[in-house]
């Protein structure tokens, strides 16, 4: 196993293992906060919120996967180059809006419930991936596409037999950026009563009770670790073809929020 | 018969069919309620319905014409229309909701918001298309900016419910506006200060590097929302024990804190890109010469890797702008005090009070840094 | 084998990059496309392959337009090489290879043959080879695996952009050595571009020399070094070592005098008669033993014999 397997193995477990043992933990809580009677979130079971949220960001992510990477590509092609100044300038000013906001206005118009969350969530993770997909096309050596075309291969062939495996490491760490993301924000979607694992923080920060927002805080921390490492133990066989790279302040791409 | 322009067509033809098939503004009778839509032609604007006319015109020009045409035409009209729908706009509340202390509300509908934007995006392709200067580009967006701002501070949109929203919230707001910009620039300043110091030892020791960015990417893979939650009982046990210090688990402090501990990642690594792209010869050449390591950092290093480290610093605090929105769901305040109110009261214009300044500032930030970090590398 | 008529091609800019150009390959041919950049040689070469597509003019391969045969099928049939950079980086070595024969779907244990065939060919151990990542190589054995790579499916034509423009000089002259071979073994015909002119006149058995889209002088290397057609070409190969190129051209064992023998360490008879005069005046000696490739002894040199002949 490598270095970011076994991080991910035991990061798998620690959630695992916290996930069963939090609604037996009233005693453990009880040393941290004496003056207290509800010590552990009851209203939901912890693990029904890990796959609630789950659910929410990776349909969201997998939905704004396929048209991210969908446009990027597209901009990218002979036809649809007029287009790519259009989508860098819309990524950029995208820059200055904070995933929140998105859920935020979306909520008002859409109505309560999942489908708004689902649809802020999608929209703003478009953009890691579009981005990944175009920094990653970028990244393609010209010499490669050039000697593609010249042994006689098809547009097509080059695109998946060339330009997307070259890509692939770069297009990765987009969709990883996005999931992130998405996971930060599916949590403040809690703030208007959806199910995921926000809720004992919302909860716990509305009625001060400190007990429900560590026990949200490291599970959501701890899921957002798991899903990030997951991503970074599937990119490694994607870059086994590249020359090492030792400088460990570049490759992270995760943000915050 | 092809398209002489392909993305301003596309543009154009998505700001008419934005404007015909969306809500230009909305009426409520009352703040509470959603309201319904009146389309563009059914909205009391008068002889304004033929600005309609403007896009239908970048729509032939963008088929048919050359380049200069667009150039003399098409930037005006794209300006003109940016500057005259939200006029137009605050002419139909104002007919529609003539008492500014009233009950009803005019709100502005899904079809203004994208014909606008689309219209932005379409002056922007062709600016970019007409290649000025970038003075002259940067003189056209501020002329736009300054019309705007004209009609907001004339009273020309005050009768919309955003501006309603304005007036009545308009102390939270000034208040939302001093501790938004305390929390970014609070965490920023000894983020930049730490980070410059954890980049400088990075470089320096290239054994400390792994351990470090495996701290810092940790911090930034966590939600926003489970770093201030984390903070919240440490922060919460120090102030009960220690009660001279002012800090509480809620508040400004866990705020500031949290945005700090997110300030360090991209701040080390701006600060060691910066280094790392000084060029060996520069360095080998200074130590040649005779400079010692300190001289050599100072007169050398330092210099050549401030573009990069203030690129560093720029990302910082866009970012910080946007994660302070967060911070008010554990009582730091700031705009997202304003927007999390209008998202639990499920009110619009609330929630766009509370994003956008909070998109504006972070314009303004990137902006700003820009021309420093310009100014800086003409020096070089 | 291929034949342009009067192709033109004009990109962007006012001044075409190819002008109503003409030109002749037979088959069997080493032709080598020189000039300096902006002369339209590359443009030219990536015509024959379709990747540029002439404005007007045709171009025959084996007696068939180009323009009516598909172009991933015609540049299947044509081996190509540039540069080191256009190794695939995410493929093992038997990958690249083996790219044009999986194109043309080939069994895999015919690929497989077929690749272990090529490493020999171009003195690569196949053991050793066959699984490394281009990153894994150094720049001579990246360009050695190019090369079969443009191999690999048997093609009649070679083209070859700059083949070792990124190499450097003792690894790019074993390669020329390595190519001169191949193309003696196989017989294809080759046509490669380059702005050197000393690998010009040691690889061409043709040489077209162009500028500003346009045919300057073609001819054997001889041809070009005796008679220059005009100041232009002159120049281009070379004022001043005129002589010493023309001395390149040929070899030792065409001048030795096979019954005389001489004092000193022997030089080969395959040695050019260019590096014999820099033996000749770093041993201040008039005569040189020569010996032939198998180490027996074959003559003399005489210094007054480089002379011969030239006039």
């Amino acid at each position: 196993m490598s270095r970011v397997q076994s991080a991910l193995a035991l990061s798998l477990l620690a959630l695992i293992v916290l996930t069963g043992w939090l609604p037996h933990a009233g005693p453990a809580f009880a040393l941290l906060f004496p003056d207290r009677d509800r010590l552990i979130y009851r209203q939901d079971d912890f693990a029904d919120l890990i796959l609630a949220h789950l659910a929410i960001v990776g349909a969201s992510s997998l939905l704004a996967a396929l048209l991210g990477s969908g446009v990027a590509l597209a901009a990218t092609r002979r036809w649809g180059l007029a287009f790519r100044p259009l989508l860098e300038t819309l990524l950029a000013v995208s820059q200055a809006l904070p995933p929140v906001a998105v859920l935020a206005v979306a909520t008002p118009l859409i109505g309560f419930g999942p489908l708004p969350a689902l649809i802020a969530l999608f929209l703003y993770g478009l953009l890691p991936i579009a981005q990944g997909m175009l920094a990653g096309l970028d990244s393609v050596p010209e010499g490669a596409r050039e000697v593609a075309r010249g042994l006689g291969m098809t547009p097509a062939q080059t695109l998946w037999q060339v330009e997307l495996p070259l890509a692939a490491p770069v297009v990765l760490a987009g969709l990883r950026t996005s999931v992130t993301i998405n996971i930060g924000t599916a949590a403040l979607a809690s703030t208007v009563g959806v199910k995921t694992l926000g809720l004992p923080i919302i909860i716990g920060l509305s009625g001060f009770n400190t007990p429900y927002v560590l026990q949200g805080a490291v599970l959501v921390g701890l899921l957002a670790l798991t899903v990030d490492l997951a991503f970074a133990a599937l990119s490694e066989p994607l870059g086994r073809w590249r020359a090492p790279q030792p400088s460990p302040g570049e490759p992270t791409l995760a943000g915050a929020d | 018969m092809t398209w002489r322009a392909p993305v301003p067509g596309a543009l154009a033809l998505g700001t008419l069919i934005s404007l015909w098939s969306l809500p230009f503004v909305r009426f409520a009778p009352n703040r509470l309620l959603t309201g319904d839509g009146l389309a563009w032609w059914r909205a009391p604007l008068g002889l304004g319905h033929w600005a309609a006319l403007l896009p239908c015109g970048l729509l032939l020009l963008a088929w048919r014409a050359q380049s200069r045409a667009t150039r003399v035409v098409g930037l005006p009209a794209a300006a003109l229309w940016l500057v005259a729908l939200p006029w137009l706009a605050g002419m139909a509340a104002r007919q529609m909701a003539p008492e500014v202390d009233g009950l009803a509300r005019v709100s502005l509908g899904a079809g203004f918001w994208l014909s606008w934007g689309l219209m932005a995006l379409l002056l922007g392709e062709l600016l970019r298309e007409a290649a000025w200067p970038v003075w002259r580009r940067v003189l056209l967006w501020v002329g736009v900016l300054l019309a705007l701002l004209a009609e907001l501070s004339g009273g020309a949109l005050d009768h919309l419910s955003l501006l309603r929203e304005y007036a009545n919230h308009q102390d939270a707001f000034n208040l939302a506006f001093g501790q938004h910009v305390q929390l970014v620039a609070l965490s920023v300043a000894p983020a930049a200060l730490l980070g410059a110091s954890l980049g400088l030892l990075a470089a320096r020791r290239s054994r400390v590097q792994g351990a470090l960015f495996a701290v810092l990417n940790l911090i930034q893979t966590l939600p926003s929302i489970a770093l201030f939650g984390l903070l919240v009982a440490p922060l919460a046990w120090l102030g009960e024990h220690v009660p001279g210090l002012g800090i509480a688990g809620i508040g400004m402090a866990p705020g500031i804190l949290a945005l700090t501990l997110y300030s360090l990642l991209p701040m080390t690594r701006g600060t060691l890109a910066g280094l790392q792209q000084v060029p060996a010869a520069a360095v080998d050449a200074a130590r040649g010469m005779g400079m010692g390591s300190w001289q050599i950092l100072w007169q050398v290093e330092l210099p050549l890797a401030l573009p990069v480290f203030l690129t560093g610093l720029r990302i910082t605090a866009v970012q910080a702008v946007g994660l302070a929105e967060v911070a008010a769901l554990i009582g730091a305040g700031g705009f997202g005090a304003i927007m999390f109110q209008g998202l639990l009261g499920s009110a619009i214009d609330l929630v766009l009070l509370g994003v956008i300044p909070v998109v504006a500032l972070a314009i303004a930030v990137d902006l700003l840094f820009k021309l420093i970090i310009a100014g800086v590398a003409r020096h070089d | 084998m291929i034949e342009m008529t009067q192709v033109s091609k004009t990109f962007g800019g006012a001044r075409p990059a190819v002008d109503d150009l003409s030109l002749s390959i037979a088959a069997g041919e080493f032709v080598v496309l020189i000039g300096s950049s902006g002369s339209g040689k590359s443009t030219l070469l990536r015509m024959i392959n379709r990747l540029v597509e002439p404005d007007r003019g045709e171009i025959l391969v084996n007696g068939v337009d180009i323009r009516r045969q598909r172009p991933e099928d015609l540049r299947r049939r044509m081996g190509y090489a540039i540069q080191s950079i256009g190794l695939f980086p995410h493929w093992t070595v038997a990958q690249n290879i083996g790219t044009v024969p999986r194109l043309l779907k080939w069994t895999k244990a015919r690929i497989d043959a077929r690749v272990d065939e090529l490493l020999a060919l171009l003195h690569l151990d196949p053991a050793e080879f066959r699984h490394r990542y281009p990153h894994q190589l150094s720049g001579g054995q990246q360009q050695r695996v190019g090369v079969a790579r443009a191999l690999a499916a048997d093609p009649d034509v070679l083209l070859m952009d700059e083949p070792f423009g990124a190499l450097d000089p003792v690894t790019r002259g074993a390669l020329q050595e390595e190519l001169l071979r191949i193309h003696a073994l196989s017989g294809k015909t080759v046509v490669l571009v380059t702005h050197d002119i000393d690998e010009a006149l040691q690889l061409g058995s043709h040489i077209v020399l162009m500028n500003q889209g346009r045919i300057v002088q073609q001819g054997r290397p001889l041809d070009l070094l005796r008679r220059p057609a005009n100041a232009f070409v002159h120049d281009f190969v070379g004022r001043t070592e005129i002589g010493l190129r023309l001395l390149a051209l040929d070899r030792v064992a065409g001048r030795l005098r096979p019954n005389e023998a001489a004092v000193g360490e022997p030089i080969s008879a395959d040695l050019s008669l260019r590096e014999a005069l820099s033996t000749f005046v770093a041993r201040r000696v008039d005569r040189l033993p020569v010996v032939d490739d198998q180490g027996r002894p074959a003559g003399a040199l005489f210094f007054s014999d480089l002379l011969e002949r030239q006039l």
